[in-house]
């Protein structure tokens, strides 16, 4: 690692004021994912301003009706909250399975909102890559890209954003409740992480130096039909080649709301309403999901190594709506995710 | 970005000497003051600095489990995180947990089940347990691998661990009761 200076900043206005001062910096939570890229040299700031002392790690219900999850809370800690397992399931069971238990004891809900993509060009500095060094090429277009999108990519980059939690938020329409230098604003989920077009070192639309306070869950948590289907190259301790956060609301066999998220297959939680408005009204049954599964992946293009993912995806989603349209049992969110 | 590297440049932070300080870490519950380097990992301050080389390095990168340590009794990968921001906290490393001739549960139990062949991913493992224990949500077979899932073991002792953990959190259940 590249020398540095270390703050742990005490209030929100002072890691603002303290990022808005210096030259190079950046702030760390959990470390889980900064430390790492910094060890690669991927990362070079020249002060870190701590985020852990920061009033931002309690899980408390809002006055809408739904749940602010504090910035700074740990993965576990949200994880395993009570009011999360009982009424956004969901949550809990991508949490769960995603990284290891000593990595979510680290990992923080603001942390895991800015992970950095796992594309193993953009880790190894010896080989181009437009995210890292924007200009420079990419090295996993006609490379190795066996984790790389088949939604949404671009000609400069064709990364994946590699989080199981954000999946869920997306499915879940969470906001994000950021404070910078200018003031305070909230960001639609869905409008938070970007595709990459021409802009590939941006992996979000958070301005530098603006910090995320809290997440927001609405009122509704389809804690009654949900699954988070998780497919990787082993059942644990991986990340999603394809994985797929389906909720239901049900009246009998009918399907009166419905939410879909993809994780693993392009630069953001991919979310596709057309399509999801095809499950609208419709009996909860597997050719009504096949349809939907095609409708998802009709524009997804293969990379070579990756092109498997097309079909993974398309059984991901039918099967998860199966598993949605079952329910979600209490029990699933320990031992999750698992085909 | 050439190797020509010039000792009177003073203007590169890359060559400008460690600007070090005081830590004080609570460690197996005693204080040491280390002089520590903001960029020192907890894994690095406990091995190089506290002399603790119980705690291993496997791949420095938050991907094997074999540096986990308890802080404040939650079990954390200490390769990931750095020393200073612990001040103050609890740490517990397998230094912490028993001694040669006191055996903490874990330890006589890995011997018991055969947990280990060359032993390096053990400290880690157990330190894992242990966290897995203070939790006290894995009891079944599936739930106890699931929740060692960040504990790698390169010589395949997993049937071992498995029966291990397994005994050790029975006990702590029937005492419960
Ligand atoms: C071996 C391994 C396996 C993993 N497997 C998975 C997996 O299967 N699924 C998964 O989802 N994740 C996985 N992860 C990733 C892990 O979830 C992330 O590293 C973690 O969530 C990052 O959180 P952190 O608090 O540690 O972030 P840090 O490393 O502290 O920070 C990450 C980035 O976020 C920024 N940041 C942090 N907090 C804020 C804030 N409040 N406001 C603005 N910026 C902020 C930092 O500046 C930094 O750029 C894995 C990680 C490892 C090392
Ligand atoms: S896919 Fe994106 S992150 Fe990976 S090498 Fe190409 S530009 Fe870099
Ligand atoms: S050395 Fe820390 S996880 Fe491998
Ligand atoms: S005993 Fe050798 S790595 Fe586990």
């Amino acid at each position: 690692m590249n020398p540095f200076t270390l703050t742990r900043a005490e209030t929100v206005e002072g890691a603002v004021r303290d990022f808005r001062d210096s030259d190079s910096p950046a702030f760390i939570a959990g470390g889980t994912n900064i430390i790492d890229l910094m060890k690669e040299n991927v990362a070079r700031p020249t002060h870190l301003i701590g985020l852990n002392k920061l009033p931002l790690n309690t899980i408390e219900p809002t006055a809408e009706g739904g749940l602010r999850l504090g910035a700074t809370a740990t993965n576990a800690d949200t994880a395993w909250h009570p009011e999360v397992q009982c009424r956004y399931p969901l949550l809990s069971q991508a949490i769960l399975a995603g990284a290891s238990p000593q990595l979510r004891n680290m990992a923080t809900n603001g942390g895991n909102l800015m992970q950095r993509t796992r594309c193993y060009y953009f880790y190894d500095t010896a080989t181009p890559c437009n995210k890292r060094e924007p200009g420079s090429g990419c090295g996993a277009i006609g490379g190795y890209n066996r984790i790389h999108a088949i939604l949404g990519a671009s000609e400069q980059c064709i990364a994946t954003h590699p989080s199981d939690m954000c999946i869920a938020l997306a499915a879940l329409e969470a906001e994000v409740h950021v404070v910078g230098p200018g003031g305070s604003r909230v960001i639609k989920f869905e409008d938070f992480h970007r595709l990459p077009g021409n802009t590939p070192e941006r992996d979000n639309t958070l301005e530098p130096g603006e910090l995320i306070v809290a997440l927001e869950l609405p009122k509704k948590g389809f804690e009654k039909h949900f699954s988070y289907l998780k497919l990787r190259d082993r059942t644990s301790y991986a990340f999603a080649l394809v994985s797929v956060a389906a909720v239901l609301e049900l009246d009998g066999s009918t399907i009166e709301d419905a939410r879909l998220a993809l994780g693993g297959v392009a630069h953001k939680p991919w979310r596709d309403k057309a399509a999801e408005a095809l499950l609208i009204g419709q009996p909860a049954t597997t050719s009504t999901f096949k349809k939907v599964a095609e409708a998802v992946l009709k524009d997804a293009v293969g990379q070579g190594t990756n092109d498997f993912k097309i079909e993974l995806g398309r059984r991901a989603i039918v099967r998860a709506l199966q598993q949605a349209t079952a329910g979600g049992k209490a029990s699933d969110v320990f031992l999750n995710s698992n085909p | 970005m050439s190797n020509s590297a010039t000792p009177n440049t003073t203007d590169s932070p890359a060559l400008a000497p460690p600007a070090t300080s005081p830590v004080t870490l609570r460690i197996n519950g005693s204080d040491m003051t280390l002089q520590l380097a903001p960029w020192t990992t907890l894994l690095d301050a406990l091995r190089e600095y506290a002399g603790l080389t119980g705690t291993k390095k496997g791949c420095d990168h938050g991907q094997c489990g074999s540096c986990t340590v308890l802080v404040d009794g939650k079990r954390i990968n200490s390769c990931l995180t750095l020393a200073m921001l612990h001040e103050g906290a609890e740490i517990t490393t397998i230094e912490g947990l028993g001694q040669e001739d006191n055996l903490h549960p874990l330890q006589q139990a890995f011997l018991d089940h055969d947990a280990f062949q060359c032993g390096y991913c053990t400290p880690g493992q157990i330190c894992s347990a242990q966290g897995l224990i203070n939790e006290g949500r894995a009891h079944t077979e599936d739930e106890i691998r699931e929740m060692m899932s960040g504990n790698l073991c390169r010589c395949g002792a997993y049937v071992g661990i498995l029966n291990a953990v397994k005994e050790v959190v029975d006990a702590q259940t029937a005492r419960r009761q």
